[in-house]
């Protein structure tokens, strides 16, 4: 059989798991991490990071609407997935997919951005007209209070909705890492500590992508970017970057020394078909630059102008870095047999259902809808001030 | 009283998830499989579906009914263990219906399948090399393949 | 072989309704079979195994198995006196067309390893699935609901010895049934029945006559991979450490 290497058990030559099942845990990735960014501002009190706010929660949202549909298109009957929400198998961490994504789709995300875009909506579906008006009106509930004591009521229920959202972020993307780490079947996934890693990664990569995003709408609206913020973004991200480090060289040490009885085949994989994903990409290209540069930064009295490359390439590198982790991750633990005798090959197709097109499609269209959702409820603060004065003049 | 009045807006929101969730309820009462749960959390009804595939080994107390004369013959000989349909192939077709004749055999392909000699096998089971053991004469000249043993004056 | 006409015609109406009666059979309907009065397994007896193929053949036909797919398959250990954690193993299109001769080996020891569902009683693929489109029957066998699984393939990751797999036209997951629809009417697996040398038993542990609780008395047996704790009900005679 072409693509194999020593033995595999004759059913492990096909890989079942694909590209797009790489790119699941990496768009929720970036949900749970932006939202945290988010979260640092509204309950942690970093003012600082205001303006990356409202920002943050549309990333999360845009990405949150498309992470459900890798795996639908990777399932071999979508048309069944409405099973996992009406015979829900309790024992399965695939089965709580469903109330996970549901319930931080709706109650946390949907909500948050709800109840912080309120004045703005009520405001726009006054001003506006035509079909945006309707869409305004419809977003309002029908109910346009936006009475100091109403927002009140809504800063303060905000407040805690985000703070049931942090645990939630957590478990959103934790139970993507026990997915992977509680099938005893496969021992370059079972560790309790996949589901910490998964969601420290996630964390570097939604802010590096919500420090990349905030630094493009800048530029795109010709608006100059806020310094103090985006340092504070990379102080974090580099912190965080340290600790998600860490995490991953304890497993990996640990691994290595304990060198239980799948050591010598995982090793041989790392050093051979992992070794451009694993070693360079994720390792060197991935984590060990970028955490050199933001640490530069840190250490260092950089002119603003540097500062800036520094973060749009580190936040770049980033994003290749943790796109190559879950690669390895899922890829990885698929590409050795669990008999540890041998080796299959993984070939990506390009126009297949789980192709490589599909996968370039999926990860472009969270930025489409951003785009939108930026346009329908504008996150900077400037246009509030004009909304205002807009909906007064158009109300009689 | 004020106080509802300004949250009224939640409400609503709130509103729109109980009807969600009872439209839920609603749709799933009515998508989930009657048997479902039956046994367990799966489809009880599945269980006898799957154990009404096709059959296409008949077994061997299907051919034993009518063959019984070559049963015997096999019973008494050092083929005792193999089946049937081990050399016939699947024959529930004939069966069920014993018109349907079966394909006839080549002894050149079946005998070697299992005798053919070879180091992996175990050394006491019966293996040639079948080039030197019979120089391209046919398995059945010699043995009979009910029961294999050559006795005195050949097979048959 | 001769029978003579009155013989067949006698024969032949008695063969024909045992054999609709058999035919008809679900569990439910079946008076002869309760669930709850089996907890079937099997029992490989690795001496014996020649490498024939005739199972993986039989179950291929039998089940619709694929190309390229096993629910059952054979593997060849060539297993050399300092390589006991580095068998060489070898299972060409899962053994179906049995295996080449292989050299007189002066430093090790060949065997032959037929592998199927352990269908273990404490299964991490049933464990896994998202809907309950894969279970454990009340007797004891793990079975695909094809009608309602997703093809996540979750099962298949789950499985610690490379038994399922999701059926290219299905679409669905895939694994043996311990012949479901032909253990439920007094018949052996395909495999069981097409084994020439009694490698493969089938095995009824609720069975109080089954030979198997001798067996078990008399006779060293493992299962595969006892350290994954799975339950795995497929018992194997004189199997050498070094498989996996």
């Amino acid at each position: 059989m072409s693509g194999v290497e020593g033995y595999m058990y004759p059913n492990e030559i096909t890989l079942y798991w694909s590209v797009l099942i790489v790119l699941y845990p990496y768009i929720t990735g970036l949900v749970a991490g932006a939202f945290i960014l988010a979260s640092l501002e509204r309950i942690f009190n970093v003012e600082a990071v205001k303006p990356t706010y409202r920002l943050a929660l549309l990333t999360a949202l845009s990405f949150l609407i498309v992470a459900p549909l890798p795996l639908q298109l990777h399932l071999g009957h979508p048309e069944r997935s409405p099973e996992m929400y009406f015979t829900p198998h309790a024992t399965s961490a695939m089965a709580m997919f469903g109330f996970v994504y549901l319930w931080y789709l709706m109650a946390v995300l949907v909500f948050e951005i709800w109840l912080d875009y309120r004045k703005d909506i009520v405001l726009l579906s006054q001003s506006t007209t035509g079909l945006k008006r309707i869409l305004y009106r419809i977003m309002t509930l029908g109910s346009s209070n936006i009475s100091p004591r109403s927002l009140a009521i809504d800063r303060k229920v905000g407040w805690i909705v985000t703070l049931v959202g942090i645990p939630s972020a957590f478990i959103l993307h934790g139970y993507v890492g026990f997915i992977f780490g509680s099938l005893k079947s496969n021992p370059w996934w079972d560790s309790p500590l996949m589901p910490v890693v998964f969601i420290f990664s996630a964390m570097v990569s939604g802010i590096a992508a919500v420090l990349l995003l905030y630094m493009l709408t800048a530029k795109l609206r010709n608006q100059p970017i806020d310094m103090p913020c985006v340092d504070t973004v990379a102080m974090y991200l580099f912190y965080i970057f340290i600790l998600d480090f860490s995490l991953e060289m304890l497993d990996l040490i640990h691994r290595i020394y304990e060198a239980d009885e799948s050591f010598r085949s995982l090793n041989f994989m790392v050093h051979t078909k992992l070794y451009f994903s694993q070693i360079v990409l994720q390792l060197c290209i991935g984590t060990l630059v970028p955490i050199l540069l933001l640490a530069i930064v840190q250490v260092t009295h950089l002119s603003a102008t540097i500062r800036k490359r520094i973060y749009v390439l580190s936040g770049c590198l980033v994003q290749v870095g943790v796109f190559a982790m879950r690669w390895n991750v899922v890829i990885g633990g698929q590409l050795f047999s669990k008999s540890f005798l041998g080796y299959t090959t993984y070939k990506v197709g390009l126009v297949t259902r789980e192709g490589l097109l599909v996968a370039i499609f999926l990860s472009i269209l969270p930025l489409a809808i951003l785009s939108g959702l930026l346009k329908l409820l504008p996150p900077w603060p400037k246009d509030e001030q004009n909304l205002v004065e807009a909906a007064a003049t158009h109300t009689p | 009283m004020s106080r509802f009045k300004d949250a009224g807006h939640l409400f609503r929101f709130a509103f729109l998830f109980v009807v969600a969730f009872a439209v839920f309820l609603v749709v799933r009462h009515f998508v989930v499989p009657r048997s479902f749960g039956e046994y367990g959390h799966y489809r009880g009804a599945a269980i006898g579906e799957i154990a009404a595939h096709p059959i296409h080994f008949a077994g061997h107390q299907a051919c034993e009914a009518c063959h019984a004369d070559i049963a015997d013959t096999k019973k008494a000989g050092k083929h005792a263990t193999v089946n049937c349909e081990a050399c016939h192939g699947p024959l529930a077709n004939h069966a069920a219906d014993p018109s349907i004749q079966p394909a006839k055999l080549d002894t050149a392909v079946l005998c070697i399948r299992c005798h053919a000699a070879s180091a992996a096998k175990p050394k006491d089971f019966p293996q040639v090399d079948a080039e030197q053991h019979s120089s391209g004469v046919a398995c059945e000249t010699c043995h009979q393949p009910h029961s294999p043993a050559i006795q005195a004056g050949g097979a048959k | 072989m001769k029978i003579d006409r009155r013989h067949f015609l006698v024969m032949l109406p008695a063969a024909a309704i045992a054999w609709k009666y058999l035919l008809a059979g679900t569990p439910e309907a079946s008076p002869n079979y309760t669930m709850t009065d089996h907890w079937w397994s099997m029992l490989i007896d690795i001496p014996k195994c020649i490498g024939c193929g005739n199972c993986v053949r039989a179950c291929a036909v039998e089940n619709d198995v694929p190309d390229g797919h096993f629910r059952t398959w054979v593997e060849r250990y060539l297993v050399t006196d300092w390589h006991m954690e580095n068998p060489e193993v070898v299972s060409p299109d899962g053994g179906k067309e049995g295996f080449s001769a292989a050299p007189a080996e002066e430093n090790g020891k060949y065997f032959f390893v037929p592998k199927l569902c352990n269908h273990c009683a404490d299964s991490p693929c049933t464990q896994v699935c998202p809907v309950g489109a894969t279970f454990i029957a009340p007797d004891g066998v793990v079975l695909v609901d094809q009608t309602y699984c997703l093809g996540c393939a979750y099962c298949v990751q789950a499985c610690p010895y490379g038994c399922r797999y999701i059926h290219p036209e299905k679409r669905v997951a895939d694994k043996c049934t311990l012949c479901y629809h032909r253990i439920t009417k007094g018949l052996k697996p395909a495999c069981v029945e097409n084994c020439p040398t009694g490698a493969r038993q089938l095995v009824d542990l609720k069975d109080p006559y089954d030979p198997i609780h001798a067996f078990l008395k008399t006779h060293y047996v493992q299962v595969l991979k006892p350290q994954m704790a799975t339950g795995a009900k497929v018992f194997y005679n004189e199997m050498d450490g070094s498989v996996r």
